[in-house]
């Protein structure tokens, strides 16, 4: 009796599995209507408001050209990677195998953005970059398929350093950086040119990405530099930044940072402490041109804050994807000719400013020198002095700079 | 260099005093009743969040100090009484279901006030520096040392000399003959509880001005916090207080000397400890 | 006695059912689900290993995910930089996950509870930042992609999706016979015995200190395998891969599909992986419902679902044994 009723028993609950899976799979057929787009993003975690930010401007966009291209309709379908690479994968596979779709976007993490790689280029899906800013991504370690909207972290500070030289006369500067690729690399860049010119990085700093008190490192600062450069991003950008007022530093020396250290979404989190840094990045929301006046307009009626430059990056991103698209007349299941158009694209109009894509597949652009004040009761980053045209080699030749490792910890331009 | 020792320790001190607000409540709880409750950062991240929010609608860092400690008080002792006394001295589903909890207050914290960072404002009357012997010093850090001091003060003057406290230590030492001498063993597990969630969300509130918040405070100070439990001895409050200190002393000059080890530095004194003593240098059994 | 044949009869008929399940129906899913199968099997084995130190044992460990991490570290390294074939790199993977955890074993199979817990977190933690901060070996925060999975002279490519899947399978199965039977050995039984009464066992003359230390190990081993098997799979590996968050996850396939019963934690890592890639299609919410779930389960199934199942298939002929009473 009782072996019957198990085995039955058993075998129902086998049964029933059976159907729950059978069904599952027969249930995505594919159709060939819209164009869809993967969009992977953190939605969760702790960059999700980063995540967001770059979902609203992907959102933005489309909804501003009615989600329509070539008399196709456009679908946008959003994953979270919870701002792990991991997860990143799975869902990378779920909106290529599962959604087919036609183009994948967004990819906030570097360490996202590499994990993705051979993955794309076995699948031959066209990708855009839209925020992670790892150098080698386009450079030692680019993909044919992947093309990428933001930046390189040593492109703007390559920048910088030439900044930090001739305009602002500094010699001799302290750097403290998170320990890891992102900070090595900007570091790195900055110290490069800073130095070539002639100037001395006497005092670098790497500080854990989860330190949540600076106090050690701050009291080791060197008093008798003309600047401290810091690249933190994000939550520790805002503790470093008032603990930095805190140790009686802000009045000595001043202040310097990676672009998104002083972000339009991190901004109102900020207070006093933050007025007077100056950094550099491809966009800024004070940027004072007609086309990016009207974006920082619509975007904060629409989404009731300022867009930060997550957000014009998915914004921009969306639109290169969209604009390469209708160069091909709407074929987004064509790949290569996709791909090509993604890579020829020029976009004049973009709230950062005109730019192209170099050889590479990263952007030639502006960077906009950028100082933190108070307008209207609100801290912004005012534009100071803009830079033309800045490609991630600077001014050196890419056959020559490819030949440099990658920029890391131990940089120094002394030693190779 | 005596300006070196002088900073650092007074970092370290500073660290450690905000160590201890979170860390006592932990070894308390686990002292009375065996739980291991890994939310306990939670209280520490959800305070800060509520302080957050009443200090930016009332301008008083003090209100916010007491509703955010109430708040997560009155939390901390709902979820003893209404799930963890299911399970009276089964630390394992116990410890799972604060684990639970731990995950969905991370999610209602992301929900409610979003993913952006905060950092809480500095107290007017405390904003700015002090220079002590060629030292400048933030004057909310040497505030922040003042408090944790008050509190251990009045932890153990009630764990000492108060009825209460002296049941709280029977507790500590037999559950079984406590409730057998007529003790309310449930209700003071109860107060307890609440009470080390109490102190956590005030920790929170008091660190808000220099950690800040933001979604992951809650594991990255539950280690800070647990170390310090094992370093200074489950269940005792010398233990958490001389424990903190260490532990925001090694931390802190371990940083300053080789950032090199940076990541490792918090786990060299547990491992010594450890090694010497595996109770912890004020713990029993 | 008889009753326990029964039992163990009808535990081999369903194993032998599920596997015809598994072996059978792969091929008529897309491939994607394919892909997601093969995360559950691969985590299944992570899973199942850790229930051997918490659902056997009775030690909680957050740390699980380090091993894991070891295993995946080891393949990534040797395939992407010298091309190593899939023995020498299993074999080292292995070697590692064993070896460190023959050495953490030694600070640790002297704890138990919440010391045991809170070692495993330390050391967990510390081999997330060797993995983050060895940059020369490890690639630090951006990973090692770009792991090609091995060539085993098959017809088929283990590229193909369905291949790894029945590769995986393989270890799958395997791994549950070895550690079914490794339970179920008199050492198994004494690891029981260790989990409700450590100092019983140690007055009735058992060495508990070794067999805490062995069984820490044998789930060090395992885990390891579930890395490298992930390492092929996935194509690359990062610190995230090994980072609190991945213990905890795993320590939630255990719970979740019933401490202590083996084939329970492969059904929570099913769960888990299954609900972590659909409902986060619907709701970004997905922690909070995690977080319920697992406050329900511990509620209402303390046991885990292994055991609520067991006994709805049984009908309520035997009630579930008495809550574990240890970490």
């Amino acid at each position: 009796m009782v072996v019957k009723k198990t085995m039955a028993r058993g075998l129902g609950l086998v049964a029933s599995v059976f159907f729950v899976m059978a069904a599952f799979s027969a249930g995505w057929a594919q159709d060939k209507g819209p164009v869809k787009i993967g969009y992977i993003a953190p939605l969760t975690g702790a960059f999700a408001e980063n995540g967001k930010d770059m979902q609203n401007g992907a959102i933005h966009y489309l909804e501003e050209i009615g989600y329509q291209v070539a008399g196709r309709k456009i679908e946008l379908i959003v994953e979270d990677d919870e701002a792990n690479p991991t997860t990143g994968m799975t869902k990378l596979r779920k909106v290529v195998e599962k959604d087919g779709v036609h183009v994948v976007a967004g990819v906030f993490l570097a360490s996202t953005g590499y994990a993705f790689h051979p993955y794309i280029e076995e699948k031959k899906i066209p990708a855009n970059y839209q925020i992670c800013s790892a150098d080698d991504l386009t450079q030692r370690k680019s993909a044919k398929w992947v093309v990428r909207t933001s930046w390189t972290s040593s492109q703007t500070t390559h920048a910088l350093g030439e900044y930090m030289y001739n305009t602002l006369g500094y010699r001799k500067i302290a750097c403290l950086g998170m320990d890891y690729a992102f900070g090595w690399e900007a570091i790195g860049g900055l110290q490069r040119t800073f130095e070539e010119l002639g100037g001395k990085v006497v005092q670098k700093i790497w500080t854990p990405i989860n330190t949540v008190d600076f106090s050690p490192y701050l009291s080791n600062i060197r008093t008798d530099v003309d600047a401290v450069y810091v690249v933190y991003v994000g939550r520790p950008g805002l503790t470093f930044t008032k603990q930095y007022m805190e140790f009686g530093l802000k009045k000595k020396i001043p202040l310097l940072s990676i672009g998104p250290m002083t972000d339009e979404n991190i901004l109102p989190s900020m207070g006093d402490e933050a007025l007077g840094i100056v950094n550099a990045l491809h966009y800024s929301a004070a940027l004072d041109t007609p086309i990016n006046r009207k974006f920082v307009a619509t975007f904060r009626q629409r989404f009731k804050r300022a867009p930060s430059y997550f957000a014009e990056g998915a914004y921009t991103g969306t639109k290169w994807i969209v604009e390469s698209i209708k160069a091909v007349g709407g074929a987004a299941e064509d790949r290569d000719r996709l791909l090509g158009a993604m890579r020829k694209m020029v976009i004049s109009d973009a709230p950062r400013g005109p730019f192209r894509l170099d050889d590479y597949g990263n952007p030639i652009q502006n960077v906009y020198v950028r100082k933190v004040e108070r307008v209207k009761g609100e801290l912004q980053n005012t534009v100071i002095h803009t830079i033309p045209n800045v490609s991630q080699f600077w001014k050196y030749k890419p056959d020559e700079y490819l030949k440099q490792p990658l920029y890391s910890r131990d940089y120094s331009p002394g030693k190779p | 260099m005596s300006k070196f020792l002088l900073v650092q320790t007074l970092n370290g001190i500073s660290f450690g005093a905000l160590l201890f607000l979170l860390a006592s409540g932990l070894s308390l709880i686990y002292g009375v009743m065996k739980i291991v409750n890994i939310a306990h950062g939670s209280y520490f991240m959800l305070g800060a969040y509520i302080g957050l929010t009443v200090v930016l609608r009332t301008k008083s860092f003090f209100l916010a100090a007491l509703l955010g400690a109430l708040t997560i008080g009155v939390v901390g002792l709902l979820m003893e009484r209404v799930f963890l006394r299911r399970f009276p001295l089964q630390a394992s589903p116990q410890m799972m279901l604060t684990l639970g909890f731990t995950l969905a207050f991370r999610d209602l914290a992301l929900l409610i006030w979003g993913g952006d960072p905060y950092t809480l404002p500095t107290p007017p009357f405390l904003v700015g520096s002090v220079e002590i012997l060629g030292v400048i010093f933030p004057l909310y850090r040497l505030f922040v040392i003042g408090i944790a001091t008050l509190v251990a003060l009045g932890l153990w003057a009630f764990n000492e000399k108060t009825l209460v406290g002296a049941k709280l230590r029977a507790a500590v030492d037999d559950h079984e003959m406590a409730g057998g001498v007529g003790l309310n063993v449930p209700l003071i597990s109860g107060c307890m509880f609440g009470l080390g969630a109490f102190l956590a969300a005030f920790g929170g509130v008091m660190g808000g001005p220099i950690f800040g918040v933001y979604p992951g405070l809650d594991l990255e100070l539950l280690s800070l916090a647990f170390v310090v439990v094992i370093v200074g001895g489950r269940g005792s409050l010398k233990g958490s207080a001389v424990g903190s200190i260490l532990v925001g002393l090694v931390d802190n000059f371990g940083k300053a000397i080789v950032p090199e080890l940076s990541y490792f530095t918090l786990f060299a004194p547990m491992a010594i400890v450890l090694a010497i003593r595996p109770t912890g240098l004020f713990g029993r059994e | 006695m008889i009753k326990d044949i029964l039992s163990s009869k009808t535990k081999i008929i369903g194993f032998l059912l599920a596997c015809l399940i598994l072996g059978a129906l792969p091929p008529f899913y897309s491939s994607y689900w394919v892909t997601l199968i093969t995360q559950m099997l691969i985590y299944a084995i992570a899973a199942m290993s850790l229930d051997v130190l918490l659902g056997y044992t009775g030690l909680t460990s957050f740390g699980h995910a380090g091993f894991f991490g070891c295993g995946a570290y080891v393949v990534a390294v040797l395939v992407t930089r010298y091309k190593i074939g899939f023995l020498t790199c299993f074999l080292s993977g292995v070697g590692l996950a064993t070896a460190i955890g023959a050495i953490f074993g030694l600070l640790v199979a002297h704890a138990s509870g919440v010391g045991f817990l809170m070692i495993t977190l330390a050391l967990g933690m510390c081999l997330w930042g060797l993995a983050f901060r060895w940059v020369n070996m490890t690639g630090g925060d951006n990973g090692i992609s770009g792991i090609v999975r091995p060539d085993l002279g098959l017809p088929i490519s283990l590229k193909d999706p369905i291949a790894y899947y029945y590769f995986v399978f393989v270890f799958f199965v395997i791994a549950v016979i070895l550690l079914s039977i490794f339970v179920r050995s008199p050492f198994g039984h004494s690891l029981k015995g260790i989990r409700e009464s450590e100092s019983r066992m140690k007055v009735l003359g058992y060495h508990t200190w070794l067999h805490k230390y062995l069984s820490y190990v044998v789930a060090s081993a395992f885990a390891g395998v579930a890395g490298i098997l992930w390492a092929y799979f996935d194509g690359f590996v990062s610190p995230y891969n090994m980072d609190l968050t991945a213990s905890i996850e795993i320590i939630l396939m255990v719970i979740l599909g019933g401490p202590g019963t083996l084939i329970g934690p492969a059904l929570g890592s099913c769960i888990i992986v299954f609900l972590k890639n659909f409902i986060s299609a619907y709701t970004q919410r997905w922690l909070l419902i995690v977080g319920t779930i697992y406050i329900l389960t511990i509620l209402y199934a303390p046991q885990g679902l292994m055991n609520l199942l067991r006994e709805w298939i049984r009908g309520s002929e035997k009630k579930a044994e008495p809550v574990t009473k240890s970490v």
